[in-house]
């Protein structure tokens, strides 16, 4: 855990985190979210900032492999760790299938809920494969299947306002099927 | 160009690109995260400040004081605008709110300070330590309690209609009709939740003013903005090249803009602000609550005698009325007809455009309406609707709609969804513990046609470059104005650049309205004509009888390569359509045929809708991808507007109380099941040389009482104020055995 400094800014800390690949070090005020951290400081600008509160997954990233609201969590709580963000799933020369898909699927429209819902399609696709369970698993000692409704449970935390979900859904069950 | 007969044949009718599915050009953008949103702009501008927008805590009144001395004092801190030291900001277009300025307290959460400081988390936190203090009046919130203090009031949209709109004697024909309804019906407050909130940049140098926002109509922001600041229209450049949604709320400036220019202007340094999400639904916009009557009368054929439609919501002084018998005066045929609106007074966030105004909260009642009088009359709703088709403006007869064909949309839709199979005895149908019904309704959605102009250039490596200050809001502009450059000068789609959203650009219709992407596109095909006709001149042809296809430029037997007319230098065309009276001959509309299945669970009142399908009747359609993703969007928008959204007023402080994401609920993907859409393939060659028509909000019109439609059917309960949540349905549910 990153301690505060002596000198600098009052309250301020210092996070080490590997962020797409690459370490970064940051001194930030403590009061500042991982979002704030990656957009305003990293500018990386790919994970959006829906509502700053935890009601909309905008902000999902993936942290040590794990989604979450970036705006629900300080950057100083996530010292040594390891962060991917839209950017470091993919570039426009060279997507991640789940980036492709969404493309061939038409799964946006105005792209701003976007970078969230492919970092949890992202994570979900994971979730199913380590055989982590929802709210919609019937059986809990049976693998999970990514179905129609485990699909739409687990990505429910993603709102679409532009309403792509139809799309969405079939985006993320080609690549599935695919893998 | 200057459209004022019907199209003939065009080169757009060749359809290689247009009209064909095309995945977004800037669909890569998109899902990297690298398309920069307004308050992103770190490309444009180093080091910016960061304002903070502090909203009124009372709904009506006036600020008699503010104590900024603390928040002043506060690490940090730049600077804290107060509402009282600024002069109140003239109105925008399309509005009646100050955003900022002066001692008036006129809605919740309206501005009343902005705090500027060197990063976000100072400027938040210095928010909280000033001291307001208001001298509060009663606020009048709640709509049912206003209404009889309602006025009649005429549509902005509609002033050729008279105030009261009558036809023949509704009286006489309902007392005369043998079958009859006269109900209620309850729509409510909505906001758009667009995804992206309200986020504007602004940077001044030597007196000029640029901004990077969120807007939907370049022009309209910038001019409200200009006039705001008393600045020349010149001396502000506005940037808008993507938009995290709007739905009509950012049709019209919002305070962000205004308070980020005046932020920066007080720092001396770049400010960005954005709205704070549970700002959002008291500072900006609403979709106005109504209260609708609906009075049908019909003979026993079903053939409607009397329409009678009267709608009351409530708005700020000056304000304009919601229009929700918009669609009635076209949708069906009645010799006897009464419309009418009345305007109450309620101290609320201004209501105002959101996605299909009017027609949305008016289908979502007539539609029900027609549902329960097919059900009295015996006859089914499906055929009821094609009864009571009107091909001319029933209050004018000779005046024919261009193209209508919500009847092949009806029928088209009854055969493709199973709707023989839907059994007419409410409350009949079970799978396991659902009970199962199946809805339909009818949409409608004006056509309309605004000026709008394009800037084209042939390159000398042979790419098209096209400009214009349209905007892409998820609406696929990008994608349709380059294949409608594409198509019109015979290259592949890949050969264009699209540069949009920028006020040094053309101006054109931006985005509402549905009136963005027909407008837009035959503004290009304006300017894409006079290229032609310059390449033309260049190779020495005739533009008459000269084909563009496959980079080559053709007439007879004679060709040449397109690249060789700018071998001297880039050819630029510039052009913009307007629009003669063809809107005034004829009726021009889109047309839509909605249907849902709903599940209900018999022990809770719980609802699933199980599937959709929707067919469209909106001309050419230009993307059938990108077309369709504004269908499912819109007919989610309807799944929200059915069964769950509404924005619940606070009636002791005056103000909507689930003012974020987390209180207004909103469809997820747990609520939408796979949705279907047809589109019929009508051209229209009256609206535009493109043949096109809206199709951004056909698709939720009647889609909320499609499924409200369908939860009768499930349950045998009808519900007549929206949203049908279950603790409306839980004391009528059907006896469970
Ligand atoms: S921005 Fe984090 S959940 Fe909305
Ligand atoms: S694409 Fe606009 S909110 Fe999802």
């Amino acid at each position: 855990m990153a301690r505060a400094q002596a000198a600098g800014t009052m309250g301020s800390v210092v996070v080490a985190l590997t962020v797409n690949d690459e370490r970064r070090r940051l001194d930030l005020d403590s009061r500042v979210t991982l979002l704030d951290a990656l957009r305003e400081h990293l500018h990386l600008t790919g994970t959006k900032k829906g509502c700053d509160h935890g009601h909309c997954g905008a902000c999902t990233v993936l942290v040590n492999g794990v989604r979450i609201n970036a705006c629900l969590s300080l950057a100083a709580m996530h010292d040594g760790d390891v962060v991917t963000t839209i950017e470091g799933l993919g570039r426009p020369d060279r997507l991640h299938p789940v980036q492709a898909a969404f493309i061939a699927h038409d799964a946006f429209q105005c792209g701003y809920c976007t970078p969230g819902q492919i970092c949890s399609a992202v994570a979900v696709l994971a979730e199913v494969e380590a055989g982590v369970p929802s709210h919609a698993t019937g059986d809990l000692t049976a693998p999970v299947t990514l179905d129609t409704s485990e699909l739409r449970e687990r990505m429910s935390a993603n709102i679409c306002r532009c309403g792509a979900y139809s799309n969405i859904a079939e985006a993320v069950a080609d690549v599935a099927g695919r893998s | 160009m200057h459209f004022d007969t019907s199209a003939g044949r065009n080169p757009i009718d060749a359809q290689t690109i247009v009209g064909r599915p095309h995945r977004r050009i800037d669909g890569a953008l998109k899902v990297t995260g690298t398309a920069p949103y307004a308050y992103e702009r770190h490309d444009a501008v180093a080091d910016p400040t960061y304002g903070w927008i502090v909203g009124a805590s009372i709904a009506r009144g006036r600020v008699t004081r503010i104590d900024a001395a603390a928040a002043r004092a506060a690490p940090g801190v730049l600077a804290v605008l107060t509402t009282l030291e600024y002069d109140a900001a003239p109105p925008g277009f399309r509005t009646t709110l100050t955003l900022f300025g002066g001692a008036e307290v006129r809605h919740y959460h309206q501005a009343v300070a902005l705090v500027v400081a060197g990063t976000f988390e100072e400027a938040r936190a210095a928010a909280h330590l000033l001291r307001i203090d208001y001298d509060s009046e009663p606020a009048r919130c709640d709509l049912a309690a206003e209404a009889p203090k309602s006025e009649p009031i005429a549509d902005r949209d509609g002033p050729d209609y008279p105030v009261v709109d009558r036809i023949g004697d509704v009286e006489a024909a309902l007392a005369a009709a043998p079958v009859t309804l006269d109900e209620s019906y309850g729509t409510p407050d909505q906001t758009h939740a667009m995804m992206e909130p309200h986020a504007t940049t602004a940077a001044w140098r030597d007196g000029k003013l640029t901004i990077w926002t969120s807007a939907q109509v370049v022009s309209w922001h910038r001019n409200s903005l200009a006039q705001a600041l008393g600045l020349a229209k010149e001396d502000l450049r506005l940037e808008a090249p993507f938009i995290g949604g709007g739905f009509g709320s950012k049709l019209i400036m919002r305070s962000d803009a205004l308070l980020a220019a005046l932020g920066a202007k007080a720092v001396g340094r770049p400010c960005k602000v954005a709205l704070q999400r549970p700002l959002i639904a008291n500072n900006g916009t609403r979709r106005a609550g109504t209260i609708q009557r609906i009075r049908l009368g019909a003979d026993r054929d079903g053939r409607l005698t009397a329409i009678a439609h009267h709608s009351v919501n409530g708005n700020l002084p000056g304000a304009f009325a919601e229009a929700a018998v918009a669609p009635t005066r076209l949708i069906y045929a009645a010799p006897n007809r009464d419309l009418s609106m009345r305007l109450a007074t309620l101290d609320l966030a201004e209501g105002n455009d959101m996605r299909a105004p009017g027609e949305a909260p008016g289908l979502m009642a007539l539609e029900i309406a027609m549902d329960e009088m097919a059900e009295r009359l015996g006859i089914d709703p499906v055929a009821f609707r094609i009864r009571n088709d009107t091909q001319v403006d029933p209050r004018r007869p000779q005046r024919r709609f261009s193209e209508r064909h919500l009847i092949e949309c009806l029928e088209l839709g009854a055969d493709r969804f199973g709707w023989a199979r839907r059994n007419p005895v409410p409350g009949s149908v079970s799978d396991g513990r659902w009970l199962v019904g199946m809805g339909v309704a009818a949409g409608f959605r004006q056509n309309l046609l605004m000026p709008s102009g394009a800037r084209v250039r042939l390159e000398q490596d042979g790419r098209l470059s096209v400009e214009t200050d349209m905007t892409d809001i998820g609406t696929g502009s990008y994608t349709i104005l380059a294949q409608t450059a594409a198509e019109m000068m015979g290259v592949p789609i890949e050969a264009v650049t699209v540069r949009l959203g920028d006020s040094d650009y053309p101006e054109a219709a931006g985005s509402g309205g549905q009136f963005g992407a027909n407008n837009a596109t035959s503004g290009l095909y304006a300017a894409c004509t006079t290229l032609r006709a310059t390449v033309a001149a260049r190779l020495g042809f005739d533009v008459e009888d000269v084909v563009f296809a496959d980079g080559m430029v053709t007439a007879g037997r004679r060709s040449a390569p397109l690249l060789d007319a700018a071998k001297d230098g880039p050819l630029t065309a510039e052009d913009r359509i307007t629009y003669g009276d063809l809107d005034k001959e004829f009726v021009q509309a889109t047309f839509g045929a909605q249907f849902a299945e709903v599940a209900v669970d018999r022990f809770t009142g719980e609802m699933r809708v199980r599937r959709m399908l929707a067919v469209i009747d909106a001309g050419r359609v230009l993307n059938p991808l990108t077309a369709r993703s504004q269908v499912i969007g819109a007919m989610t928008m309807g799944v929200g507007s059915a069964l769950m959204e509404a924005l619940v007023v606070d009636t002791r402080h005056g103000f909507f109380i689930n003012h974020d994401l987390g209180g207004y609920e909103v469809p997820v993907h747990a609520d939408i099941p796979h949705l279907d859409v047809v589109f019929l393939d009508h051209p229209d060659p009256v609206s535009s040389p493109m043949k096109a028509k809206g199709i951004g909000e056909i698709g939720l019109c009647g889609a909320a009482a499609a499924v409200a439609n369908a939860v009768h059917n499930a349950t045998g309960i009808r519900v007549r104020d929206y949203p049908i949540t279950l603790d409306k349905l839980l004391d009528r549910l059907p006896r469970v055995a």
